[in-house]
């Protein structure tokens, strides 16, 4: 048996990463929060929080509360828009040397087209990842990702304004996720990512009152992951692009499930509020495990499922 | 902003359902001013998930202290760690009081476990004037500012005239201000919203300058989940501030007091 450093690079179609650990949409801001704590250029990519094209104030609080082994949150996709991003936080990204991944956000299906646009040819952005998925907020997000053919639309006006590889995120909140998959690879995309978090409820007994002002928000956190480990290995079965995997990862053990059922690279999420170093420890754990096991390389054990 | 494992030093009850938890750590201790705060792991594993925020309520060279009121799960288990044991402790976070200039006099108003971040603010001020008012709920939730450095001049109120007087503190500011409103003041506020909401209200009404420190719900502490947010005053520039970031001690006029309950 080899302990040689195992090959980390991860090819995700036409996006090459050094290694297959990424950090979940709005779960690390813009990466420049982190960047006191750690290297981002260890990570394979910071995928940052959702961008529209202009800035979003979001949901009135309370936006997030602890349920068990989890969180809901109506953040109501806040985040300063697309100048703002390019003007003020992509430059100092790029300094950190991490490769970026714009997530994009927008109200209406021409809205993707322009924030495709608008980072067009853009250097220092890597890839696209399409959120279709958010369900906080009522004039779009999850209506576009729960319908096969809206999401297709999207995918397909995405990748007609773009020269960057496009992920599309799926929503976890359908009867199908095949069915939404297979769509959007059909409409062009180059990869898929899955979960978002999935639309959940908490009630204050005392009051009757929703813990949420927005009512319901996204559910996230290890509360999650079986749910998220089985829809990667019905999507990984059924798509011929790459899945990235993420859903309640907490650390390497976790993620090696993804990889297992067939997912080529992992987000890290909720776990960076709680351990602002998550994804380095993922990464350094699947390393470990790939010495200790005598894999030579990560893609080997992707969708290595004994059933 | 740093991640520390650090030792435990002291955990022990001050008063009904509110301990004093100290942790050993130069670095931070060094770091932290008055009014911020730090994200504690209160156990590893995922159940509570998240860190809980707490507020400095004291440093000294080689150790910072918290105060906790037991409210639910995350610090019903603090009281049963042990010193010596070590956790997780992200710190420190958010913005601070900054010192009154000279000539101001400082005012502080502290609310049942809102005394935590004035008590800090107190002792680094220990060789000014200035006028401490706290309330609490009973004579039983009282926390005594001699078991901490600090505070010389306090004025007590309890909800149920169990001991100082009988009423809430925004009543012994409203008495302070009636005798000394022509003093240069500046107030110093932390507690349940609506004693803050008045505490904020009075200042603006008198135009004496106001910081108050808020408590909201949040995951990271350090403005990446933005889920922690207040309602900005309307007429400005933002919508929202964030607490965790921004704040957690903001301008008295920096918030929309109308939706603060």
């Amino acid at each position: 048996m080899s302990s040689c450093i195992p090959d980390m690079t991860t090819k995700l179609g036409p996006l090459e990463l050094k290694n297959p650990v990424m950090t979940a949409s709005g779960t690390f801001g813009y990466g420049l929060e982190y960047s006191s704590l750690m290297n981002l250029d260890l990570l394979g990519a910071v995928v940052v929080k959702g961008l529209s094209l202009k800035p979003m104030a979001g949901n009135p609080p309370p936006r997030i509360v602890e349920t068990a082994c989890g969180m809901l949150n109506a953040i109501g996709l806040a985040n300063v828009g697309i100048e703002s991003f390019l003007r003020d936080k992509l430059p100092a990204l790029r300094k950190t040397g991490a490769k970026v991944i714009a997530n994009i956000y927008g109200h209406h299906i021409d809205e993707y087209g322009e924030l495709a646009g608008a980072l067009k040819g853009v250097e220092g952005v890597h890839a696209l990842e399409v959120n279709v998925s958010c369900p906080n907020v009522e004039c779009g997000g999850m209506s576009f990702g729960v319908d096969p053919a809206i999401a297709a639309g999207v995918t397909q006006r995405v990748v007609r304004n773009t020269d960057k590889p496009v992920i599309v995120k799926l929503s976890p909140n359908v009867t199908d996720i095949k069915l939404v998959a297979k769509a959007v690879e059909g409409a062009g995309a180059d990869i898929v990512s899955l979960i978002n978090t999935i639309t959940g409820m908490a009630v204050d007994v005392e009051t009757r009152a929703p813990k949420l002002a927005n009512v319901v928000g996204g559910l996230s956190g290890p509360a999650i992951k079986p749910v998220a480990v089985h829809m990667v290995y019905q999507v990984a079965r059924t798509v011929k692009i790459p899945v990235i995997g993420m859903g309640g990862i907490m650390d390497w053990r976790d993620a090696l499930e993804f990889f297992i059922v067939g997912a080529r690279a992992v987000e890290i999420g909720t776990a960076n509020f709680v351990n602002p170093r998550a994804s380095l420890d993922v990464l350094d754990g699947l390393t470990r495990y790939c010495v200790d096991h005598g894999i030579g390389r990560i893609g080997d054990i992707v969708g290595s499922l004994k059933t | 902003m740093m991640d520390r494992c650090l030792e435990i030093v002291s955990n022990r009850p001050v008063c009904r359902d509110t301990w004093i938890m100290g942790f050993r750590s130069p670095e931070l201790a060094s770091a932290t001013k008055p009014g911020q705060f730090v994200m504690i792991k209160v156990r590893p594993g995922i159940e509570p998930l998240l860190r809980r925020p707490f507020s400095v309520c004291g440093a000294d060279e080689e150790h910072i202290n918290i105060l906790y009121r037991v409210v639910g799960k995350g610090t019903e288990i603090m009281t049963t760690i042990q010193a010596g044991v070590s956790l997780p402790v992200l710190g420190p976070l958010g913005n601070d009081f900054a010192e009154p200039a000279e000539g101001e006099m400082p005012v502080l108003v502290g609310g049942g476990i809102g005394v935590a971040p004035l008590l800090f603010l107190a002792q680094s001020m220990a060789n000014r004037r200035l006028e401490f008012m706290m309330g609490f709920r009973t004579a039983g939730e009282i926390i005594r500012a001699d078991d901490f450095q600090g505070p010389n001049t306090i004025s007590l109120a309890t909800d149920d005239g169990s001991e100082g007087h009988h009423g809430f503190v925004t009543d012994l500011l409203q008495h302070f201000l009636e005798k000394h409103k022509k003093l240069p003041l500046k107030i110093f506020a932390c507690g349940p919203r609506p004693m803050l909401r008045k505490v904020a209200e009075t200042a603006l009404f008198h135009g004496i300058p106001c910081r108050v420190s808020l408590e909201a719900a949040m995951a990271c502490g350090f403005g990446v989940c933005q889920g922690c947010v207040v309602k900005a005053s309307p007429g400005g520039p933002h919508t929202y501030r964030y607490v965790c970031q921004e704040g957690p001690v903001f301008d008295a006029e920096a918030v929309d007091w109308s939706k603060f309950s």
